[in-house]
């Protein structure tokens, strides 16, 4: 191992479990196609056709991978910081409820550069909100976050329900009536040739959100310091971080970033709340986070994947059920997360004696 | 005819990687015998005995308990053959108590359930039988450190543990649990049985043992008889070179220039003051119990004790890590007490933590970011990191400390032992500051970073600076020291010059028994 | 007579917390963070109609419920215990792997994407007699004495203690010749057999699969497992508890008394509470999620 190799072990490390989880889920792929009576190259190919192969399917693909970048986002900046947050499903409905409130109560005459802004704030502090409760508790008194985001999934997803159905609801609907103001303008609107698909510029926000995150990750203090407290706790709190106090923003800052992901549906797409709009895209970012492991433009990447895969599950879904891509979906998930240990024992294994030889190499009377 | 010995181990070898923590070890021991196993940190002698114990199968020579071949056995087969082994950390259920953590893995049955009223009644009678009292129903969680310490011992010998190897007993242990302990060894040795103490106190060496073996880089180098020894004669083997115990045992003799020439004059304000200072320990027992001390500029003061007396709660105490329940803290002008960690460390505290892997470096952090940990809001700006100064402190540091290897963006976790310290160290010496607190400085490095980092350390001292040392390490607190504190019981029960101590004198302070 | 009616069917309804819940504590207790339970119980729910069509008898459902749910434990296991991958995330993917699959499955053999066709159940046609009919289910039976049977086995078997010693402090256990990767495996076996079968009493008692039956149950066994603090009997009481507020919530349904979300909210909210330490702290077995 080169010197060179030595210093990037750790973006080995990184890159590594998601290339063999994607192998992994080729031959997967492949298997169940079989089992259908399928031909692989053909359904693959279709699949490619059906996503990038067209302007409404690209646009299908941005407009998922939108969702995607910023539910992946969220666990992402919960991750870093040690936490798991499970809870994206509900923060992102809440997300999307808070848009679609504040675009029912502002007024249509408002312009878009005002109202558009109000909304996605809205969406992003009820968000916030949300992902604030798990954070405080684990900061104060030590509860799971795993847990209590998963409880208040279910808890936000009933109150929402309520809420909806008792106070808010069009008859014989499961949605909110139309927003008169926040309305983000789809792609369709500027490119043409994206008619007809569901993608809009909440894409921007997203990418916007990306850059950002990776920026306060790697390039300030506060980064350095949530960083430090998802590695080492205690040796953050010995470097003077207050850890309860991070432990707090980060689920609070995830939350926020999952509440984002709602404005591209409640604002872009439909121009309401619809019950269940979230449809699992919560629990998809994990699996984005997991394989971009844990950095933005990683995690980039991993939503533009996973989006291809849904969408074109729907595509080839005359000739393979379109569950064959949510399986890979999973699959990708577990190949990952066993993947990572393995990949990392055998590169510090290397790098250890690699490391140890080196500093043998300058000796000055001073041996190891 | 003569019976072959308990334990007869030769050219032992085992390597972790690139480390070889055995390179050539050899133990021989008789049955009915209580014997020594010395050597300085980093022997090799834990890996030794863990070898022994069927933890760690090892890369190559022989093994024989008994006069039978047992090389490379495991732990299930080593129990079974009566040799057991008692950890330096314990390896104890909390929430499960005395009784059930003693039998498991041969848990005496009534048909299908535990017949925990049997297993009761064989604990307490073990504990007739050897000399140690411990309560079979209490939980492991409510007990002293001492009393999981016997808990420890009725495992093997519940087991038929013929052969006894204790890894560091005492470290742990107060005054009369020590006489305890061996009281129990005695009676095993009486009984017919063999016992091996791993320890690297002389005086426990001299005290209980029947024959000593010596071990030092890897390999065993000296075995003798404990009759007539002197403690000089087994440091030297311990060190390979003369050694004067009452000033460097550890690395070169320094004659003379150990101490600072006596306090010139000093009427000066204290670097560190502290006063009627309360600390609670994690249990909530009272660890710090109204200690007032002063440190002065350009003076090292060495506490000596044995671990668990509060030393640590005390340094996490000044550092800002542990709340103070009564008292206070000065630094210079500062009154530090209701100061926070960054507070303290920006009006010049620096400290060096006792377990640097938990404490002092983010491991998969580069070298060059753990070299600013505690200090990043330094190195910040509005417009976030500032990447060329942390660069140019990485590089500055790295040569002044000779980090190796000298490449900053390498994970700290890729470095030795001695290397990573010196992160810390470089972090910590190598900004401005007026008081350090060194905990354990040394522990688990190599024998030249010690050196250095002992340079380092008279080199602060002799600036001007404040420097409060704590130590398992009796010889490297005589050898740093201007002024040695014995802590005992949460006080301290003796502040004398250097100068005038030696390991006999402070003995008895350190174990309580002076008063 | 409203009393007992109330009584039965909460006890009919708790009967797949009981399991699943009991499949938790196993899990947990030795070191296996339980997240996955609700995959378990979904793929034992299909294993269980599968069986149960092909076999045409609701003892091949059962059989084909614990097939089920040891491939979908074995993927369980050799992920956790063998690659040591984070427990959170595995427990995760099996959830989405379980309703996926299961959906592809329904696609594939009964060529249905919402529900197999009619299967054999434990009996209990008629609804006169339909309250009394749970007993004659065996799988009922087994619901209720899991629990009880789980805490007799934890606390007064070697095996249980082993289990508890390694879910706390597996090195203690190790020095000691209990080989802990082992016992991991067997507990979790255990685990996914209970949760499984909780699936297949859906199944079998709806005598169909349904995509997605089993609505989130498997959370709210782990809540009980959590709200009991991992105690078999207080996790007994809490899946009761929660079975009862749903029994509640079903027979009040037109009385408008509280609105049924928040009825469907009540475990969610308790088990925060639980760990928040508001009616005393609930402390998990030391050595959860931990597996290196």
């Amino acid at each position: 191992m080169s010197t060179t190799a030595l210093k990037s072990t750790r973006v080995w490390e990184a890159v590594l479990p998601a290339v063999v989880a994607l192998g992994l889920a080729a031959v997967l792929g492949d298997l169940l196609i079989l089992s259908f009576g399928e031909s692989p190259a053909a359904v693959w190919t279709l699949l490619v056709k059906g996503t990038w192969g067209n302007a409404y399917g690209i646009g299908q693909v941005l407009y998922k991978a939108t969702t995607l970048t910023c539910t992946g986002l969220a666990f992402a900046m919960a991750g870093r910081a040690g936490l798991f947050n499970v809870g994206a499903e509900g923060q992102l409905a809440a997300g999307g409820f808070g848009a679609a409130v504040m675009g029912l109560l502002l007024p249509s005459a408002l312009p878009a550069v005002l109202a558009i802004p109000l909304c996605v704030v809205s969406a992003m502090m009820v968000g916030a909100a949300v992902g604030a409760l798990p954070g405080a508790l684990r900061a104060k008194f030590g509860a799971s976050e795993v847990i209590v985001t998963i409880m208040l999934n279910f808890i936000v997803l009933a109150l929402l329900n309520w809420i909806v159905s008792a106070k808010l609801h069009l008859p014989e609907t499961l949605r909110t009536p139309d927003i008169a103001a926040g309305n983000v303008p789809r792609l369709a609107d500027t490119f043409a040739m994206f008619r007809g698909s569901a993608a809009n510029f909440t894409l921007l926000f997203a990418v916007a959100a990306a850059v950002a995150g990776w920026w306060y990750l790697f390039r300030t203090r506060s980064g350095y310091e949530l960083r430090a407290v998802g590695l080492q706790p205690e040796a953050a709190e010995y470097g003077g971080v207050k850890v309860p106090r991070v432990l707090f923003v980060s689920m609070a800052i995830s939350g926020a970033l999952a509440g984002l992901g709602g404005v591209n549906f409640v604002l872009g797409y439909k121009g309401y709340y619809e019950e269940g709009f979230a449809g699992g895209a919560g629990f998809l970012g994990i699996a984005v986070a997991l394989v971009g492991r844990n950095h933005p433009f990683g995690i980039l990447a991993a939503a533009l994947l996973f989006a291809t895969l849904s969408q074109g599950g729907l595509a080839v879904n005359a000739v393979v059920p379109k569950q064959l891509t949510d399986i890979l979906t999973a699959a990708v998930i577990l190949s990952v997360a066993t993947a990572v240990p393995e990949v990392q024992q055998q590169i510090r294994a290397a790098a250890a004696s690699v490391t140890a030889s080196l500093a043998r190499k300058s000796t000055q009377g001073v041996g190891a | 005819m003569t019976s072959a010995p308990a334990i007869r181990m030769a050219g032992v070898v085992k390597t972790f990687g690139a480390v070889v923590a055995n390179r050539d070890a050899s133990l021989e021991v008789q049955r009915g015998e209580i014997h020594a196993l010395v050597g300085e940190n980093g022997a090799g002698k834990s890996t030794l005995m863990r070898v022994l114990a069927g933890l760690y199968a090892p890369d190559g020579g022989v093994i024989e308990v008994n006069g039978r071949d047992v090389t490379g056995w495991k732990t299930t087969e080593a129990i079974t053959a009566g040799v057991g082994m008692v950890h330096q950390h314990f390896m104890l259920v909390p929430t499960l108590t005395v009784a059930e953590n003693v039998v498991l893995g041969t848990e005496p049955t009534k048909g299908l359930t535990i017949d925990l009223h049997r297993a009761v009644m064989e604990v307490e009678s073990l504990c007739k039988k050897c000399g140690l009292h411990v309560d079979p129903r209490a939980k492991i969680a409510d007990l002293s450190v001492g009393e999981a310490q016997r808990v420890e011992i009725l495992k093997a010998l519940y087991r038929g543990a013929k052969v006894l190897i204790l890894d560091e007993p005492t470290a742990v242990l107060s005054p009369p649990e020590v006489q305890e302990l061996w009281g129990v060894l005695r009676t095993l040795r009486a009984d017919g049985g063999t016992v091996v103490l791993i320890t690297h106190k002389l005086d426990e060496v001299i005290a209980v043992s029947d024959n000593i073996t010596v071990m030092r880089a890897g390999a065993t180098v000296s075995r003798f008889p404990t009759q007539g020894i002197t403690p000089r004669e087994i440091a030297r083997a311990m060190v390979g070179r003369d050694v004067n115990l009452h000033l460097d045992a550890m690395g070169a003799v320094r004659e003379g220039s150990a101490h600072s020439h006596e306090s010139s004059g000093g009427v000066s304000a204290p670097a560190l003051r502290i006063t009627n200072l309360r600390v609670l320990s994690d249990r909530g027992t009272v660890a710090v119990n109204d200690l007032s001390f002063d440190i002065r500029p350009g003076e090292i003061v060495g506490i000596a004790g044995v671990e668990g007396n509060g030393q640590t709660e005390l340094l996490e105490a000044i550092a800002g890590l542990r709340a103070v329940r009564g008292g206070h803290i000065q630094l210079g002008p500062h009154d530090f007490t209701a100061l926070s960690v960054r507070e303290r460390a920006d009006r010049g505290l620096s400290h060096i933590p006792e377990d640097r892997h938990r404490r002092g470096l983010v491991l998969d952090y580069s070298i060059a970011d753990n070299l600013i940990l505690g200090r990043q809001h330094h190195f910040a700006s509005r417009g976030g990191l500032d990447l060329d100064r942390i660069a140019a402190n990485a590089t500055e540091q790295v040569k002044r400390f000779d980090i190796r290897p000298p490449i900053a963006d390498l994970p700290a976790r890729a470095l030795s032992g001695g290397n990573q310290q010196k992160i810390v160290i470089a972090r910590e010496m190598g900004r401005e500051f007026s008081v350090l607190l060194a905990a354990q400085p040394t522990r688990g490095v190599d024998v030249g970073a010690i050196e250095f980092i002992h340079e380092q350390l008279r080199a602060a001292r002799d600036a001007g600076k404040g420097i409060l040392l704590v130590s398992a390490d009796l010889p490297e607190v005589l050898a740093l020291s201007d002024r040695i504190a014995v802590m005992y019981g949460g006080r301290f029960v003796t502040v004398l010059p250097a100068a005038e101590c030696t390991a006999e004198l402070l003995g008895p302070y350190m174990t309580g028994a002076a008063a | 007579m409203i009393l007992l009616a109330f009584i039965l069917q909460t006890l009919r309804i708790a009967v797949p917390y009981l399991l699943a819940a009991a499949g938790g504590v196993m899990s947990e207790r030795v070191g296996i963070i339980a997240l996955g339970l609700e995959g378990l119980m979904l793929s034992g729910a299909f294993g269980a109609a599968l069986g149960s069509y092909y076999g045409n008898s609701p003892w091949a459902g059962l059989l084909g419920a614990l097939v089920a749910g040891g491939l979908i434990t074995s993927l369980l296991a050799v992920s956790t215990i063998r690659f040591r991958a984070n427990q959170v995330v595995v427990g995760v993917a099996i959830n989405l792997i379980v309703a996926a699959s299961t959906r592809y499955f329904l696609r594939l053999v009964f060529d249905s994407s919402s529900n197999s066709p009619r299967v054999p159940g434990f009996g209990g046609e008629g609804i006169g007699n339909a309250m009394f009919a749970s007993f004659l289910n065996p799988v009922v039976w087994i619901g209720l004495a899991a629990l009880p049977a789980l805490g007799w086995v934890l606390y007064r078997t070697p095996f249980g203690l082993r289990v508890r010693a390694v879910g706390e402090k597996p090195e203690a256990a190790a020095t000691l010749g209990v080989a802990v990767n082992p016992m991991r495996l067997k507990g979790l076996y255990i685990a996914g057999a209970l949760a499984s079968l909780g699936g297949a009493y859906l199944a079998l008692d709806q005598h169909q699969f349904t995509d997605g039956m089993t609505a989130g149950r498997g959370f709210i066994a782990l809540a009980a497992v959590i709200f009991g603090r991992w105690e078999p009997v207080r996790v007994g009481v809490a899946c009761l508890l929660f079975a009862g507020a749903e029994t509640l919530q079903i027979q009040l349904q037109g009385a408008q008394l509280v609105p049924s979300q928040f009825v469907e909210m009540i475990p969610y909210v308790l088990t925060i509470v639980a760990l928040a330490g508001v009616v005393g702290r609930s402390v998990a077995p030391a050595a959860l999620g931990k597996t290196d």
